[in-house]
């Protein structure tokens, strides 16, 4: 995932072309536990970095998930909200969140590359 | 304040338990699988649970002192026979719980099984009406819970005999030449036992039952378990601001008793009688939504109605389940309501408690 970026609120993001394809790190599927729901944001919605895009529930807690960059809901990942369970199997994989087409690749340039975001996991988790 | 640990603390370690602090406790929340994982073993398997936070108190068996806890328990002692539990409160005078309770009668003595949070001040409660300043609860002594279907032919595998036991019964089994005082009972929902012992022997006793099959189950399973149940946990479906009738539990106040005297006995009767504006009700939200504690209920003309208890989701029903307390005028099962989670208004309707219910083979005990 050497095309992949990730931020401090534990998403990741890789850029196909204008799109950009989100979800949630396996490093804060471990520290949620259990998923149990999934809440996305609305294919067509605008959505502004750092703001509010969905939330996840574990058994324990209520979770925001946040989108790293700016752009327009393009399409939504629908199988995680029927099956939450997915989100805890394949976090990195299929079981991403929604895709944005991005409204300035800039944003990309405030994340992290895979190497600084396992530094900063391993960081904030101990 | 230091933070205990239970006798079984180096074995929930030695399991990869995540701990947490519960009660002044530092108490398993999970281990390695999971809390879904861990619920569905108690579930379809046997789980063990450590619950040696819990206060043990005993009090001496004589036709006085149970005049004496007559006049503290609204439960029919008199006819409570040698072996037998049942499930109790600790009220305040205005029908408030201070905590909800087991107690068995045994040979000679009483025990009562009170919540980790509670157990200091009913203790001194309990004290101040037995006129008894030496009471104290037994702290060299672990109590350790194993449930779900398997459990039985488990625990028979440690401690012969143990599956005679009925539900709400217990008796004196012995683990390596102590003596074991066990009880078929639990709090999941699931047929099971609960086995007091030495602590020095807890982790032995913990580590057989693992071998022969069963498996470390933390506090966060045990939540999901219990509300799946039906089953209030105190601190959130009941406390000092709700009555054991406004709380659905009335049918532990035994029925010879209603016009005794005990703490909290005018206040029961006067409900009993009257009614109450607020119930407490199982609530099924119509999406996967989870309705966590102090949610507001609100019926369809927006007026709340009520808030929220425990909610969570419940993974054998595969549902968002919840309890709280609501208008007794909006209190019937299938009743309509909303819930506002996170700003939106979730439609949900009002339930028979519990969520979940096991169908037992015959002639087992039922819980």
């Amino acid at each position: 995932m050497s095309n992949t970026k990730f931020s401090k609120e534990h998403e990741w993001i890789t850029l196909d072309g204008e799109v950009g394809t989100i979800g949630i790190t396996k490093h804060a599927t471990e520290m949620l536990g259990d998923i149990v729901f999934a809440e996305l944001p609305e294919k067509g919605s605008n959505v502004e970095k750092d703001g509010t895009a969905g939330v996840v529930e574990s058994t324990k807690a209520a979770s925001d998930v946040y989108t790293p960059v700016s752009g327009e809901v393009v399409e939504i990942n629908q199988s995680i909200v029927d099956d939450p369970s997915k989100i805890n199997a394949d976090p990195e994989g299929g079981a991403w969140f929604f895709k944005l087409k991005l409204k300035d690749k800039s944003e990309l340039d405030t994340l992290m590359n895979k190497e600084e975001y396992d530094k900063f996991a391993k960081e904030t988790s101990a | 304040m230091n933070i205990k640990k239970t006798a079984l603390y180096e074995l929930h370690k030695k399991h990869n338990a995540k701990f947490v602090e519960f009660a002044g406790y530092s108490m398993p929340i999970q281990y390695s699988k999971g809390i879904v994982k861990e619920h569905n073993i108690t579930r379809n398997k046997s789980g063990i649970f450590d619950v040696s936070h819990m206060g043990q108190l005993f009090i001496k068996y004589s036709n006085e002192i149970t005049d004496k806890l007559q006049k503290i328990l609204p439960t029919d002692l008199k006819n409570l026979k040698i072996n037998q539990s049942k499930y109790s409160f600790l009220m305040k005078e205005n029908g408030g719980i201070y905590d909800d309770l087991i107690i068995t009668r045994m040979k000679d003595q009483y025990m009562i099984i009170l919540n980790a949070a509670c157990k200091q001040n009913d203790l001194q409660i309990i004290k101040n009406k037995l006129d008894d300043q030496n009471l104290d609860m037994n702290n060299n002594l672990s109590l350790v819970a194993i449930q779900g279907p398997e459990s039985k032919t488990i625990l028979e595998n440690v401690v012969s005999n143990v599956s005679k036991l009925k539900f709400m019964n217990g008796e004196n089994f012995s683990f390596k030449n102590n003596e074991i005082f066990i009880t078929r009972s639990g709090y999941t929902g699931e047929d099971g036992f609960e086995i007091s012992l030495p602590n020095n022997v807890a982790i032995y006793f913990v580590e057989e039952l693992i071998s022969k099959g069963s498996t470390l189950i933390g506090l966060g399973a045990r939540d999901t378990l219990r509300l799946e149940a039906g089953l209030c946990l105190y601190g959130h479906d009941i406390n000092e601001n709700t009555s054991p009738v406004e709380a659905n539990l009335k049918w532990a106040i035994s029925k010879n008793r209603i016009n005794d005297n005990f703490i909290g006995s005018h206040q029961i009767k006067k409900q009993i009688e009257e009614g109450v504006s607020k119930l407490r009700v199982g609530i099924k939200p119509e999406t996967r939504v989870i309705a966590r504690e102090s949610t507001k209920i609100f019926d369809e003309k927006d007026n709340e109605i009520g808030k929220v208890t425990s909610g969570t989701f419940g993974p054998s029903v595969n549902a968002s389940i919840a309890m709280g307390y609501i208008s007794n005028s909006h209190s019937k099962t299938d009743t309509k309501v909303y819930l506002e989670v996170r700003g939106k208004k979730v439609p949900a309707n009002i339930c028979d408690l519990p969520f979940y219910k096991k169908s037992y083979v015959k002639g087992e005990a039922n819980v």
